[in-house]
């Protein structure tokens, strides 16, 4: 994870995770230029892969432009061409995290281009879906761009970040639900085992927000508690937490965690 | 879960939540100046808390939420404040 300390890898495989999926995302600020992303995809496919094997914990990652540089149409295209030579990296799962951010006419030029990559090379989908005020409209124009392509397969795509306002209308359309975890701007442990108990386990999973924002790596661990305190059962909650991840995941060959 | 059970796992932490938001409400009337539109808009979503069916985090959510439909031309910017503004901030 480029964004935190190696500490937080020893906390992860200490709290008993099997392994780490970090996507492609905004680097806090604007890259420069199409070299700086390559760098960035260096980064998550060779650098990092090996610092989290220090702790025993498999590294995975997505590449793309994240939404929120996605407004210069430009750049996007240029660091979408550069992709194509990453995707045989032994870690790398899919195409992600793509989406929108601001739910603009230029974002969703290059989600679209996103999708026809992730068609023709036959990659899994991870989407990011706008916060806050934006989520509920963004999420639909990512569904209804989606499902345009008829080349892709919802159930090779995972839409992250949903919340009560948005769960349903993912799970309806067959995409997998990504509940994130995060303190301020997303779903908190008790929130996210509300969903779970409402809307049901089947295409849901959890996942922790770790990035330069008050965010932490143990909060699907901590989720599991939450379930553990209502009193689901072992079994419901390895569903959740591990077996739901590892069945999207194991989609695609490379992800071989078991 | 029972609902006893519920609110013996609860309570405490939805009553402190609680009376955060009083304080925050407070703490704006104490404040100078004119509020922008997201006190309205949180006043608003306070309102869904008085719904008699369970989809109250929903309903808060949506009420905070943006509800047209079509892309809009350029991004304001790159941040999200959490409240929908109406579309005249476009």
């Amino acid at each position: 994870m480029v964004s935190r300390v190696t500490d937080d890898y020893e906390a992860m495989i200490t709290a008993g995770c099997r392994a780490v999926c970090e996507p492609a995302f905004w680097a806090g600020y604007d890259r420069s230029g199409p070299q700086g992303f390559y760098d960035y995809f260096c980064q998550l496919t060779d650098y990092e892969p090996k610092r989290a094997a220090k702790f025993l914990l498999p590294h995975f990652t997505w590449l793309c432009i994240n939404p929120k540089e996605s407004e210069d149409v430009k750049l996007a295209e240029d660091v979408i061409a550069l992709i194509p030579q990453f995707l045989d990296r032994p870690n790398v799962l899919g195409i992600g995290e793509i989406g929108l951010n601001k739910n603009t006419r230029n974002e969703l030029k290059v989600l679209e281009q996103h999708i026809d990559l992730a068609a023709r090379y036959d990659q899994l989908i991870l989407v990011h879906t706008p916060h806050l005020e934006d989520k509920f409209k963004g999420t639909r124009l990512i569904l209804d761009a989606i499902l345009a392509d008829k080349r892709i397969k919802p159930d090779r795509v995972i839409i992250d970040h949903v919340e009560e306002h948005t769960i349903q209308m993912v799970l309806d359309a067959g995409f997998w639900a990504g509940i994130t975890l995060y303190p301020e701007s997303k779903t908190t442990p008790a929130r996210a085992v509300d969903m779970f108990e409402v809307y049901g386990g089947q295409r849901v999973w959890l996942n922790s927000a770790c990035d330069w924002g008050r965010s932490d790596p143990l909060a699907v661990p901590k989720t599991a508690i939450e379930m553990r305190r209502r009193g689901h059962s072992d079994e419901t909650i390895d569903r959740l937490v591990f077996q739901n991840p590892a069945q999207f995941l194991g989609q695609n060959p490379r992800f071989t965690v078991r | 879960m029972t609902r006893q059970q519920i609110l013996d796992l609860y309570f405490m932490d939805a009553r402190s939540k609680l009376i955060d938001i009083a304080a925050f409400l407070d703490r704006v009337d104490r404040g100078e100046g004119e509020p922008d539109f997201r006190l309205a808009e949180f006043r608003k979503a306070l309102g869904e808390l008085n719904r008699g069916e369970p989809v109250r985090a929903r309903s808060v959510l949506l009420a905070l939420s943006d509800p047209t439909t079509e892309p809009i031309p350029k991004a304001p910017g790159k941040g999200a404040v959490g409240a929908w503004p109406g579309s005249a901030a476009h």
